[in-house]
């Protein structure tokens, strides 16, 4: 079942971009970003593991117990503030074009037409 | 310790320091001049500090390691590995001169800026400041994860800065397609990250390169390079990740444009050209052939896509965002001879695309600012109050195509040598004719902007949503803080065209990019890196040359003259005309398009990869 994480942080990828493309309101479309991204948390919790390390907290588990790496965790940890900033900014977008367009729907925002 | 070993931390964290400060006291009205120019000495200073440290890294590597933490040896797992337990700052020539690229430039956008917003916050040089140091920090880091958050904070800072007027509906929607697709890129450069560290345990680029040297090419490398690729090309506007570009340049303020355009664009090739070099190169090995040919065909298609759409357009902010396209994809084109002369050429071309993109897109902020529009239509002639900016304006168009002696001139002309030393004899011809169609635009809407020249084109649609409210009224005066910038960067990409060291000093800085042992080297055992010995190109320019950057000039004035000249406007019913307004109907507005080309484009690459790879 070794591979199993990196099936569900694929699928969590996949099913988030489709659920961006097919996305009817704003809000849905970012929260689908959202899950997008949260696939590449499971994905660095996945390879969050050494063996053969030694642990710097505690000593008396044999080497080749699976120890948990520090790195990723702090990857992760960096990874959710970077996507609080980025989710935070781009919901004030979406309630700025509530009030201008009087919609969510991505289809109706026609501000921008070359 | 020398002060220089300090530069490179102390660089981003003064500006970001001072952006956080300007943050909290940018709603004291009273206090707005003076933060104003606190932000402008601040730019200016980090800018010096880049350029020393451009000077400095003449001869190596300047690396920094945070807290102290050098890289050490038996580490648990691999005894016999250098590895680097800290985090480093590794700033080479090229990352030094794209950080100065950047200082350079926001500091004229905020010059220019002094007098031409008017609301009182000083919300604008926060974020301006903030997204200095993150493209310093980019540009400097030696770390991969620390390029995904810088990337991220890059990105952060420019979504805010493109949705800043955001009382209006342009400027939003804009501002969602921007972030939306750079961010998807960003979650995708960032599981190839995670791909990476799976497999090498390091997230130090050098030690990444050196730790997936030694072992046969497998897919989960193929696949983590194609993926973290992928999202530096969606900031770097390659075909067919390019659609934000456009919106994002046709609704974010003027000053904020001229770093869009003149670096951050150039910072996502820069991220590409920093990650093969450093980490993939030696584990692909034979196979970076399908990578060369992969670059070529997307650089191509760019610069034709980016060609096209530039000349039929009338916005003139699109106009200039189609343009920075089109050299985006000579610039991939560049790095995609691998070699030193090249990757140098596209140095000193990103230096002046920067400079004299800056000059313009300050230039089409006069125009703003007077009359309130950037349609060519509906400005055509009123132009002529301001006869100075015409002179500028045309100079700048041609200094666009390559005119000598600006710095375009000779990157276009060293990269021309380049691809014929690297058996590509037809890319010059592509350099010329997309260099001639862009510049041959932008000096069409010269003349009948500031000359009036031909007939009046018909009002459309385009020139009516034009000139939404980023400016309030029109204004009789133009100050004098706005001449100065756009003639300054003018003069600075002349300059830099006339300083042979660049060119020497770029190739040689390129050829040790290139390779990636003496690199690891410098940064994991802290030995300066000798000079590698490979064979330099002589820089001097040749008769060759001054053949093709004549005609990429005559060909603009060509471009430029005939549509003013001949109607071209009634002829919309021709086959031509009907398959281009299809083709730029795909650039709809609508972000989930964006994002279903985004996917599929990176699909095409991805197979396209596999495949080479496998063979």
């Amino acid at each position: 079942m070794d591979f199993l994480p990196y099936v569900v942080s694929a699928w969590l990828f996949g099913v988030g971009v489709v659920a961006m493309v097919t996305a009817r309101n704003l809000i849905s479309l970012i929260m689908a970003l959202v899950v997008t991204q949260s696939s590449t948390y499971v994905l660095l919790l996945a390879i969050g593991y050494v063996t053969g390390a030694a642990p710097p907290i505690f000593a008396s588990v044999p080497s080749s117990t699976p120890a948990v790496d520090p790195v990723v965790q702090a990857l992760t940890l960096t990874d959710i503030v970077v996507e609080a900033t980025v989710t935070a900014l781009l919901l004030t977008f979406a309630v700025r074009a509530h009030q201008r367009f009087g919609t969510l729907d991505p289809r109706e925002l026609r501000a921008l037409r070359d | 310790m020398r002060i220089v070993d300090a530069l490179p931390p102390v660089a981003p964290t003064l500006a970001l320091l001072i952006a956080a400060v300007m943050g909290t006291l940018a709603k004291l009205e009273r206090w707005r001049r003076a933060l104003q120019l606190l932000a402008i000495v601040t730019a200016a200073s980090v800018t010096a500090m880049c350029v020393v440290l451009l000077v400095h890294t003449g001869d190596g590597v300047e690396v920094h390691w945070f807290g102290g933490w050098t890289p050490r040896s038996g580490v648990a797992g691999a005894p016999s590995r250098i590895h680097a337990i800290g985090i480093d700052f590794a700033v080479d020539p090229l990352g030094a001169g794209m950080a100065t690229l950047a200082g350079v430039l926001v500091t004229a956008a905020l010059v220019f800026s002094w007098r031409y917003f008017e609301q009182e916050a000083a919300f604008f040089e926060a974020l301006m400041l903030g997204f200095l140091a993150a493209m310093v920090a980019f540009s400097f880091t030696g770390d991969i994860f620390d390029l995904f958050v810088f990337f991220e904070l890059m990105g952060v800072c420019a979504y805010a800065l493109t949705a800043y007027r955001v009382e209006d509906r342009g400027p939003i929607q804009g501002a969602l397609n921007f972030a939306v697709t750079n961010s998807v890129g960003a979650y995708l450069m960032l599981a190839g990250i995670g791909l990476v560290y799976a497999r090498t345990g390091a997230l130090n680029m050098a030690e990444i390169g050196e730790a997936l040297a030694g072992r046969p090419l497998d897919g989960l490398v193929v696949v983590s390079f194609l993926i973290i690729a992928v999202g530096l090309m969606v900031k770097a506007s390659i075909v067919p990740f390019q659609f934000w570009l456009a919106d994002a340049h046709a609704v974010a303020p003027t000053p904020v444009c001229v770093l869009f355009s003149g670096v951050m664009v150039e910072l996502g090739l820069y991220g590409v050209v920093r990650v093969w070099w450093s980490c993939f190169a030696p584990a692909f090995g034979a196979h970076a052939t399908v990578v060369k040919g992969v670059w070529l065909g997307l650089g191509i298609s760019t610069t034709l896509v980016g060609a096209l759409f530039c000349i039929v357009q009338h916005h003139i902010k699109r106009l200039l965002a189609y343009s920075t396209m089109a050299h985006a994809g000579m610039f991939l084109c560049g790095i995609a001879l691998f070699t030193p002369l090249g990757l140098g050429a596209v140095g000193v071309y990103v230096l002046g695309h920067g400079l004299v993109k800056g000059s313009l897109f300050l230039g089409s902020g006069l125009l703003l600012h007077r009359f309130r529009s950037v349609s060519e239509r509906a400005l055509f002639g009123r132009g002529r109050v301001l006869p100075l900016a015409g002179v500028l304006w045309s100079i700048a168009a041609l200094a666009l195509a390559g005119l000598p002696p600006f710095a375009t001139y000779a990157g276009k002309g060293l990269m021309e040598d380049a691809s014929i030393h690297a058996g590509l004899p037809w890319l010059p011809a592509v350099l010329v004719v997309a260099s001639a169609l862009t510049g041959g635009a932008v000096l069409r809407v010269g003349l009948r902007v500031f000359l009036g020249l031909g007939h009046q084109p018909p009002d459309d649609a385009t020139s009516r949503h034009a000139g939404f409210e980023e400016e309030t009224g029109e204004e009789q005066h133009t100050p004098v803080t706005m001449w100065v910038p756009v003639a300054a960067l003018l003069a600075a990409c002349c300059a830099a065209g006339l300083l042979p060291a660049l060119f020497d000093g770029a190739q040689t800085a390129a050829a040790r990019l290139l390779d990636p042992l003496a690199y690891g080297h410098a940064i994991l055992a802290g030995t300066p890196s000798p000079v590698p010995a490979v064979h330099l190109e002589s820089t001097a320019p040749t008769l060759f040359d001054a053949g093709t950057g004549a005609a990429a000039a005559v060909g603009a004035v060509i471009v430029g003259v005939v549509p003013c000249a001949v109607r071209v406007e009634g002829r919309a019913r021709s086959a031509p005309a009907r398959w281009l307004r299809r083709l730029r109907h795909l650039q709809s507005g609508d972000v989930r398009d964006y994002l279903t080309w985004l996917v599929l484009g990176a699909g095409i690459v991805g197979a396209v990869l596999a495949l080479g790879a496998m063979r």
